[in-house]
């Protein structure tokens, strides 16, 4: 990888270069060197809603601050999620359309089929088999010596809790992460090799979960699959198979490169934060209150985008019809002004959940309450187990200006006296 | 001012008195109510403040806005009485009502 090494030599300071149109923040090398923090503070002082002319992906707006993020998240029917959710272009030779990026009516009728499985009921139906997960992989690692985190644990878990989401074969896991990364994947990464590689395993990923529709089809389950099989709004999707893909990887990606950040991120925190994980030691009720802490402070999806549909102003400035319009969520997060003490991660924090990691408005994350369980069950299986995780060394990080995470994050735990 | 009786999933009833002004969300807040979690602060954009007000009362608030429409709709159990409680102001003329707390917020 040239790249990495040309990046160390790079200059990262956002003061050394002028404020103006090409002040450029959506860069995935900034995120991997978590560069980033100086960038959007000096844009919030200085250009809260900035426009930047050019870019690998094109001229955008970046909005920083918490509020004006509320308000772009707020007026769906200004800023369109139409045809596309990130920065990058969505590709206009092979579409996945999903509800994530379709604005109402559509949107609506599409979530509200698919929500139901993510519902408070079907999730206390799934705690124990999560939970009884959890316990497996914990209970297989090394005590007392260095293993990656990211790969063990966090990769592990949330493979096998989407497994369960989907009733996925379980042997076949490792694929469910596959087209995970391959969705997300970064131009500049090396995950694969060419486009059509890419879509190569994209159709083996619609071809898979063909067949699981197939043999599901008219036999009700609480399953994914089976509820998007069966769904009076869906039961025909498979005959849209760019759709049936389109849905398919959101839920894969919604529900993994997140939860696994975050999983990481908690770790990340903790060791940053010493005073943090002893007031958790002396008070494990407080992971309740840690867990959005943790998906604040580690922001697993940098920013959403949206199209301005109609001439507009946003705090002073002038957007057009068809402008870019990128809500940095990593930023506002940041923001003193709404949170306090933004840079220091408090696990007990008196509205922990008031950040803006699953965004808000009518695409707030389906699947919130999901990931929050999910966090909370591992740690309590922590807690119970071990006495302190200690981050070894710096953790590598994902090359990409939308998904904030960890590629590697190496390890040693201690065993409770 | 106006009285609000909370009622829990469970049945349990809490009281409280509410000034003019305020939000049924925030008077719950401030009173210390719990079943309503309110994670985007009362701006109408996480439907985590819904409530089911009590059939002889639902006609008397103001209309469900369209954003308070979209959002509502998110919710797979939304019903016919339902509201987001950020959404409906304290006013003289709720004084008595009785809102029901969902089983979950999400
Ligand atoms: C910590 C974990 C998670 C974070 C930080 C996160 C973040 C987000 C964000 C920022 C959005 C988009 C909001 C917007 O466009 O304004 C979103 C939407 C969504 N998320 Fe999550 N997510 C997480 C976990 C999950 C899980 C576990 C699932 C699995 C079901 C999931 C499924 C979805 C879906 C389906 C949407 C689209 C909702 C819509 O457009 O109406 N997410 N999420
Ligand atoms: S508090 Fe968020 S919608 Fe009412």
């Amino acid at each position: 990888m040239s790249e990495a090494v040309d990046n160390e030599k790079r200059n990262f300071d956002p003061y050394a270069i002028p404020m103006d149109g090409k002040f450029n923040v959506a860069d995935g090398f900034l995120f991997e060197a978590d560069e980033q923090w100086k960038w959007f503070e000096r844009l919030r002082n200085e250009a809260p809603v900035h426009f930047c002319e050019e870019s690998e992906y094109g001229p955008y707006w970046s909005v920083t601050k918490f509020e004006d993020i509320m308000h772009v998240d707020k007026n769906h029917g200004i800023y369109s999620s139409e045809g596309g959710i990130t920065i990058v272009d969505q590709d206009e030779d092979f579409p996945l359309p999903m509800f994530i990026a379709m604005d109402p009516p559509t949107h609506d009728v599409q979530r509200k089929t698919v929500s139901p499985v993510v519902a408070p009921m079907n999730l206390a139906k799934m705690e124990g088999l999560i939970r009884e997960r959890v316990c497996t992989i914990l209970d297989g690692l090394p005590v007392g010596e260095e293993f990656d985190w990211v790969n063990r644990v966090s990769i592990e878990l949330t493979t096998q809790m989407l497994a369960t989401l989907f009733d996925f074969p379980f042997e076949d896991r490792a694929k469910l992460t596959r087209w995970s990364d391959l969705a997300t994947a970064d131009e500049n990464s090396d995950i694969v090799e060419t486009e059509e590689q890419r879509r190569e395993e994209l159709m083996e990923c619609l071809e898979y979960f063909g067949r699981l529709w197939q043999e599901r089809a008219g036999k009700p389950g609480d399953d994914l699959i089976s509820m998007l099989a069966n769904g009076e709004s869906t039961k025909d999707m498979l005959e849209r198979p760019a759709e049936y893909l389109g849905n398919l990887i959101l839920l894969i990606v919604g529900g993994n490169d997140t939860t696994r950040n975050s999983l990481t991120g908690g770790v990340l925190a903790l060791n940053q934060f010493p005073e943090e994980f002893d007031k958790l030691k002396a008070n494990h009720d407080l992971i309740n209150s840690m867990v959005p802490e943790i998906i604040r402070w580690q922001t697993p999806l940098a920013h959403m985008r949206r199209i301005a549909l109609e001439d507009t102003i946003l705090n002073g400035q002038t957007i057009k019809k068809g402008d870019k319009v990128v809500m940095w969520y990593v930023s506002g997060n940041r923001d003193e002004d709404a949170i306090e003490r933004p840079n220091d991660f408090i696990i007990d924090r008196d509205k922990p959940r008031h950040h803006l990691s699953f965004g808000f408005g009518i695409h707030r994350c389906m699947g919130n309450r999901l990931g929050e369980m999910q966090l909370r069950i591992a740690w309590e299986e922590i807690l119970k187990r071990f006495d302190h995780i200690e981050v070894v060394s710096e953790p590598k990080r994902v090359i990409s200006a939308f998904v904030k995470g960890y590629t590697e994050m190496p390890v040693i735990l201690h065993a409770k006296k | 001012m106006a009285k609000i009786k909370f009622v829990q999933f469970d049945g349990t009833e809490e009281t409280v008195e509410a000034e003019n002004g305020t939000s049924l969300m925030n008077a719950a807040f401030d009173n210390g109510i719990s079943g309503i979690d309110a994670d985007c602060g009362g701006e109408c954009s996480c439907a985590t403040c819904h409530v089911l007000i009590d059939d002889a009362w639902v006609s008397k608030l103001a209309p469900i806005s369209e954003q308070e429409d979209s959002m509502l709709d998110l919710n797979p159990d939304r019903a016919s009485n339902s509201r987001l409680s950020c959404q409906i102001p304290v006013t003289e003329e709720i004084d008595g009502i009785v809102i029901q707390m969902p089983e979950f917020q999400y």
